[in-house]
């Protein structure tokens, strides 16, 4: 049984790629970035770390403390993940239940990913005319964004603007390469990307500390 | 005096066992030959260290007596009841079988009919001794052609009564003595009806009784006495000794100190038999082989080869698997110790003269000497041949490309649940399996299967180990199943080992081998059982499963930092203590944080307290 490997090697990860599919035998566009994602973690020394969450925990069972070690080391944390039912696969949106904790990401105390980067590598099924608001997705893309940008901004992590595919079905194989040949470049350039400097600072959400009924967070 | 022979005694017979056991091993010849070599070698014919084999012979017959008691503890009186058609039925065409057409041809040779007809009798038995013990050190006790070798010398045992009694009546003067034939058959009935409730009513109690004085030397003294009390009640009216020791194990196959009784008395009957096999081979006589030893070969030869055809037939219709067959017509072709007891009676009698006896008692004992090295012989050759042939065609089915190649070693409970998995998802599994009796539910699934033990390198290859990709080992016998998985990771290094661990040692023998894939047999059932549990007593199911998900990881893992000092066992348990620790720690801390964040939930003034593990979320 594989069993959740903690990082062991002494360089630390600068950038943390997360991928979840829970189909990822019928998957083109995420097997082929994910593919992509891997060839620039092998070259880059252990400065590019790609996991895939449901490979890591069949069974929904996270490791937390190897999670949160990891992430604490990364500044880029990149979710690559097909778009299902407008949001993310059932065990990325678990591991941000029990991975991103109150008292250690958010809330009182929780400062470990303060500074940040949180980069979106998503895919969707419908092809982008369909995010309309006069087709069956009634919605440009972007209205499906903002909890993503509260969960990054919550953590006081910037939120960079994302990189999408859409009609992931249909596309191409050669659109498919194309798209994973970007994805791999930035994350191998990654910070020197050029749009990065024009980028606001992440806005603090300070939650006070009276938002919640005091409590022993150490425990948690 | 007494006491300097006794010594004596003890030095030759244990120094020839001690020498000539291993190295026949090493020569890969088997324990017997070793016993066998050893007897010929100090005795009457080698070195002259005995010179009177026949008091040795009676006195280490006791072996087969305990044999045959420990054959019986294994056997419910349900599945004897089970074997009593091819204990009657085939145990009656071999024995008459064989008898019948020897005595014939012995007549066509010109024998005297009544001589002919004794020495048939005595020929057509088979040695319990050699047979059992073979099916035992091959494990092959529990299959077809095991269970039909007991069935046939379970009638020899009964029917010995009988011939020992006619015997003397087919003596040249014809005397009517034994006599009360109907007073004697009462009192053998008595007998056995005395052991049947005796054992059934009164031994269970007493060996509580006895168990419950804790010293364990008595109650091997109790074993023992058991053991030799109904032989000597048996022996009184003139039945076999075997037979009620067999009958008074069998009664207590299901009773609570099975195990105990049998490692027992296992030590007493693995020496005794060996003793037998060195008497055996001390008495060849070798004066009269040697005077006549085209006459001694043209014996062996000739009723080895009436049986051999009689149960060649037999196998053929009894169902016996093809690839066992040939281990069951060698072992049952042989002669027998009770061959020995019948010609001494014969010639004690005046049915036979006594050169006439030792004619036939070293034809008896060379067939006895023979049987192991025919065996290995036959596994060399005839086996493999078989295996080869049964394989062949069917191999073919499984290796279509797009099925992944899977070898299954042991489909009983464990092998049969991961191939129905496999076959469910549309997979082709090789399977093999040294028990018969599980043929019925591989042929459900059309797959091929090999007989046999996947001990054996020649058989593992004809399944296909070289060309697979996976072997699930599912055999439920630990030493066994470490066996397989070392043949496997030194020959087949390309096939993945999946493993069934029966318990935590033997996870870490087959870790050590270098197995990855092992689950503990017992593991996810029992923790499904904890989580059922913990629903029960108030935790909500997704909880409970949590819960048992950690306790699992938690589990595991452990195992793991254990592991480089698997043998040392004192520092063993204190890292499993320091781990149950750690986890009773974990869990008491994540059920106070629960309990302050429920009373928050109430200081808080909401109403229902949410009875999570309390991970806060935003939103």
């Amino acid at each position: 049984m594989p069993e959740p490997q903690p990082a062991l090697d002494t360089t630390p990860v600068d950038v943390l790629v997360l991928v979840a599919h829970p189909q990822m035998e019928q998957s083109r566009a995420n097997r082929t970035l994910m593919r992509a994602a891997g060839e620039v973690a092998a070259a880059s020394g252990g400065r590019v770390e790609v996991r895939d969450l449901y490979a890591l925990y069949p069974d929904y069972l996270i490791d937390v403390a190897v999670e949160q070690a990891l992430l604490g080391q990364a500044k880029l944390l990149v979710w690559q993940h097909p778009v299902h039912w407008y949001s993310m696969p059932p065990l990325m949106k678990l591991w941000l239940d029990e991975v991103l904790a109150f008292g250690w990401a958010y809330g009182p105390g929780g400062t470990a990913l303060q500074g940040k980067d949180l980069w979106l590598a998503v895919t969707t099924g419908g092809p982008e005319d369909s995010y309309r608001p006069d087709s069956y997705n009634r919605y440009f893309f972007d209205a499906f964004l903002p909890p993503y940008e509260q969960t990054a901004a919550l953590c006081g992590m910037r939120f960079l603007p994302p990189l999408l595919l859409h009609g992931a079905h249909r596309v191409g194989k050669t659109a498919i390469e194309e798209h994973a040949r970007v994805y791999a470049e930035r994350l191998s350039t990654y910070p020197e990307w050029p749009e990065l400097a024009e980028l606001a600072e992440c806005v603090a959400c300070e939650v006070p500390a009276t938002a919640r009924p005091p409590v022993d967070t150490e425990a948690a | 005096m007494e006491h300097g022979s006794w010594l004596t005694g003890s030095l030759v017979y244990l120094a020839a066992a001690v020498l000539a056991v291993p190295i026949a091993k090493a020569l890969g010849l088997g324990s017997i030959i070793g016993y066998l070599a050893a007897g010929i070698l100090i005795g009457p014919w080698g070195l002259k260290f005995v010179t009177d084999p026949q008091d040795m012979l009676h006195f280490a017959e006791f072996g087969v007596v305990l044999m045959l008691f420990l054959v019986g503890l294994e056997l419910e009186p349900r599945r004897l009841w089970a074997l009593r058609r091819p204990i009657f039925g085939w145990g009656s065409v071999q024995l008459f079988g064989s008898a019948v057409l020897m005595t014939v041809a012995a007549v066509l040779l010109g024998v005297d009919w009544r001589l002919a007809l004794v020495a048939s009798l005595g020929l057509a038995m088979s040695s319990t001794a050699i047979g059992l013990g073979v099916m035992a050190e091959r494990n092959l006790m529990a299959t077809t052609s095991g269970q039909s070798v007991l069935s046939v010398m379970l009638l020899q045992d009964v029917a010995a009564i009988p011939i020992l009694a006619l015997v003397p009546l087919l003596a040249v003067s014809a005397e009517h003595s034994q006599g009360g034939g109907w007073l004697g058959a009462a009192k053998a009935v008595g007998v056995i009806a005395l052991i049947v409730l005796g054992g059934r009513l009164l031994l269970r109690p007493a060996l509580r009784w006895i168990a419950r004085s804790k010293t364990p030397e008595i109650f091997t003294a109790a074993s023992l006495l058991l053991v030799v009390a109904t032989a000597a009640l048996m022996q009184s009216v003139g039945l076999s000794m075997a037979l009620g020791a067999f009958l008074a194990g069998v009664l207590l196959a299901e009773s609570e100190y099975r195990r105990e009784l049998e490692t027992d008395i296992e030590p007493f009957k693995g020496l005794l038999l060996g003793l037998f096999f060195i008497a055996v081979g001390m008495s060849i006589d070798f004066a009269v082989v040697l005077a006549q030893p085209l006459l001694v070969a043209g014996l062996v030869l000739g009723f080895l080869l009436v049986k051999g055809a009689v149960l060649w037939a037999m196998g053929r219709s009894m169902p016996i698997p093809v690839t066992e067959r040939p281990p069951f017509i060698i072992l049952l072709a042989q002669g027998g110790e009770f061959g020995f007891v019948v010609f001494q009676t014969a010639a004690a009698g005046g049915g036979i003269d006594a050169p006439t006896s030792s004619l036939l008692v070293a034809a008896v004992a060379i067939s006895m000497l023979l049987t192991p090295l025919v065996l290995l012989l036959s596994d060399r050759w005839w086996a493999a041949h078989l295996a080869a042939h049964a394989a062949g065609p069917q191999l073919d089915e499984i290796s279509e490309p797009q099925h992944a190649p899977v070898i299954i070693a042991g489909f009983g409970r464990y092998g049969q649940i991961v191939g129905r998995l496999l076959y469910a998802n549309g997979f082709g599994a090789t399977v093999l399996e040294h028990d018969a009796e599980q043929v019925e539910a591989v042929r459900r699934f059309g797959w091929p299967v090999f007989y046999g033990d996947a001990t054996r390198l020649d058989l593992l290859r004809t399944a296909g180990a070289d060309k697979a990709r996976v072997m699930v080992l599912a055999i439920d016998d630990l030493e066994q199943s470490v066996e397989v998985a070392k043949l496997v990771r030194e020959h087949f290094p390309r096939m993945t080992i999946v493993a069934r661990a029966r318990n935590v040692t033997h996870y870490y023998e087959l870790r050590n081998l270098g197995v990855e894939m092992i689950e503990r047999e017992t593991l996810d059932a029992a923790l499904m059982s904890g989580r059922s549990v913990l629903e029960l007593l108030g935790f909500e199911r997704h909880q409970a499963r949590t819960l048992a998900l950690r306790f699992r990881q938690h589990n595991v893992a452990q195992l793991e930092v254990m592991r480089p000092h698997f043998g040392d066992e004192a520092k063993l348990i204190a890292i499993a203590k320091q781990g149950r620790q750690q986890l009773e720690e974990l869990f008491a801390q994540e059920r106070e944080a629960a309990r302050q964040r429920n009373e928050r939930a109430g200081w808080g003034g909401q109403d229902a307290a949410p009875r999570d593990e309390g991970r806060s979320t935003p939103g």
